[in-house]
């Protein structure tokens, strides 16, 4: 963010400092800009063909159905999870803390290939650890629903905790000792007081985690089977339609979901308060 | 919502400490209700993150020791293994230079135009991957209007990887840079030191930690990417395939203990990034 207190300092600004600059937008305008506004200008390559083909093919609005509600679910329990374990984490001792805290980020780090397998591995109907058990009472995780929920649940973990813990320490928790001390439950302070505090990391958590979860591919190739007008996702569909030659049904996939990430990051730019980062 | 409000009410004159818990081994001792909300959450995180990982480790080591190595260092697995490593570390190097200078310029240098910058760098990181090797292939790939065709060739990784990683070293060395104190830096050039000097002396040493943990995630995240190398890289054994693709192939020949294997070498190279930022990140707030 374009930090207020940068304005205090003025100095004079030498030869040097107009060459970073347009290194740096030479640099971010070739590696991203420019090739982000080809995938506008091939999407409409045709007009609003491709896309007028993608919004009425059923298979392809099946597709983009599954990624919505896939999303959804994941950012439910992401916000749910993410939430109640910054506050056990920030506010709460216990053994194991330290530990926790590192592993909560992992996920971020770990190859999206990696988590199929590793689903996979403890989910498959056939050798997973889980998956015979899971089958016997009738739950199919693997090539399934649930598994593909799990996936993209898995990558945008972290997302809403590294939002939300940063804010719950800086706020404290005088407020919240406050109100108790003045008779309110845990549920009352919660939603009365610490809620509100928290609320402009959270919705950063949440907006981030939705882009996330929108766009998972790699962990979802391994667990979806991706089976056509079933549990092929949008994600997917775009690696489909490109190696069948479908190019301008691949672009035009590919927009739709590159302006909901860029809508998701103009609005969190936008949103987010000056003093905030 | 989340579990753990239903805490029930605590004493006040509970002996917990008065200060915000903000380290490890500080905060209130878990009530009943709080800690049931523990066990729920370390639960789904078993189920979810915890146990499979540990699948992934265990299926490894079935084969045993000899069947692990005999795996990683077959020579398809082995060329793949280096191709990601290589590139990662190229990838971070240049991170390194260009997040730093980009920081740099975001808080330091004023012009019209600058917001614009700031949502280029977290495009990458929420950018579905697939369309990130879409986007790259438009300007870098058989039609490409600079006439740069890099599709199925090594820079190709190199490209998306650099454009994966983007926001790593940026967005760890930003807030660092914007809260330091510039009475030093203005000290120094007033003592005559030169711009140079005064980034190299003064600014440096306290954005290196920052650097640092951003360059461990650019390396992690790198090492770890698929989906941007799909349509861009061609998978070229020997030549552009990466890790993740050889892991996948094993999968989908239902080879599950060959991808074990080598998923356990990106698992490890995880971990220690996980170890190596959490240190730094100790580092920085306590300079802080």
């Amino acid at each position: 963010m374009a930090d207020l207190s940068v304005q205090r300092g003025h100095y004079r600004r030498g030869p040097g400092a107009y060459a970073l600059r347009l290194v740096v937008v030479a640099y971010l305008f070739l590696l991203v800009a420019w090739p982000l506004y080809l995938v506008g200008r091939n999407a409409f390559a045709n007009g609003f063909d491709d896309l007028a083909a993608i919004l009425t093919d059923p298979d392809a609005v099946h597709a983009l159905n599954l990624t919505a509600q896939v999303a959804l679910a994941s950012v439910t329990i992401n916000t749910v999870f993410g939430v109640g374990i910054s506050l056990l984490v920030v506010r709460y001792r216990f053994p194991g803390k330290g530990v926790l805290n590192a592993l909560l980020d992992l996920p971020l780090s770990v190859s999206p290939i990696v988590v199929g397998l590793a689903l996979v591995l403890v989910y498959n109907g056939r050798t997973g650890w889980f998956g015979p058990a899971l089958e016997s009472i009738g739950l199919q995780v693997i090539f399934s629903g649930p598994g593909i929920v799990m996936a993209t649940a898995f990558v945008a973990l972290p997302l809403v905790i590294r939002e939300v813990v940063p804010v719950l320490q800086e706020i404290g928790d005088e407020q919240e000792q406050a109100a108790r001390s003045l008779g309110a439950s845990a549920g009352q302070t919660f939603f009365r007081i610490t809620l509100p505090a928290i609320k402009w990391g959270v919705i950063y958590g949440v907006v981030l985690c939705l882009a996330r979860s929108l766009g998972e591919f790699g962990a979802v190739k391994v667990v979806s089977g991706n089976v056509l007008g079933s549990t092929r996702t949008a994600t997917l569909m775009v690696e489909e339609k490109y190696l069948n030659f479908d190019r301008g049904g691949a672009y035009a996939t590919a927009f739709l979901l590159a302006l909901i990430a860029v809508a998701v990051i103009v609005s969190v730019t936008l949103i987010r308060p000056k003093d905030h980062r | 919502m989340s579990v753990a409000t239903t805490a029930g009410p605590r004493p006040e004159t509970d002996a917990g400490p008065r200060h915000a818990a903000s380290d490890s081994g500080v905060g209130y001792p878990l009530t009943r209700a709080s800690g049931l909300g523990l066990g729920l959450a370390m639960l789904w995180f078993s189920l979810l993150v915890l146990i499979p990982l540990t699948a992934v480790m265990v299926t490894a080591s079935e084969a045993g020791w000899s069947g692990f190595w005999g795996t990683i260092t077959n020579e398809q697995t082995a060329a793949a293994i280096r191709l990601t490593v290589g590139t990662a570390l190229l990838v971070t190097l240049v991170n390194v230079v260009m997040g730093t200078a980009i920081a740099w310029v975001l808080v330091r240098d004023r012009f019209v135009g600058q917001r614009v910058l700031e949502i280029l760098i977290d495009i990458p990181f929420a950018l579905p991957t697939i369309v990130a090797g879409l986007v790259l292939l438009s300007l870098y790939g058989p039609k490409s209007p600079l006439g740069i065709n890099v599709a199925n060739t090594r820079p190709a990784v190199f490209l998306a990887f650099l454009f994966v990683t983007l926001p790593f070293v940026v967005r760890t060395v930003q807030p660092v840079l914007a809260e330091l104190d510039r009475e030093a830096e203005e000290a120094a050039a007033s003592l005559g030191a030169s711009r140079f000097t005064v980034f190299r002396r003064i600014v440096l040493p306290s954005i290196t930690p920052a650097i640092a943990a951003g360059a461990a995630l650019s390396f992690a995240r790198g090492v770890s990417e698929y989906g941007s190398l799909v349509l861009l890289s061609g998978n070229l054994p020997h030549k552009t395939e990466v890790t993740s693709v050889r892991i996948l192939s094993s999968i989908e020949n239902d080879n599950l203990e060959g991808a074990a294997a080598v998923a356990t070498i990106l698992l490890v190279i995880s971990l220690i990034v996980i170890v190596t930022v959490d240190i730094l990140q100790r580092r920085l707030v306590r300079r802080g």
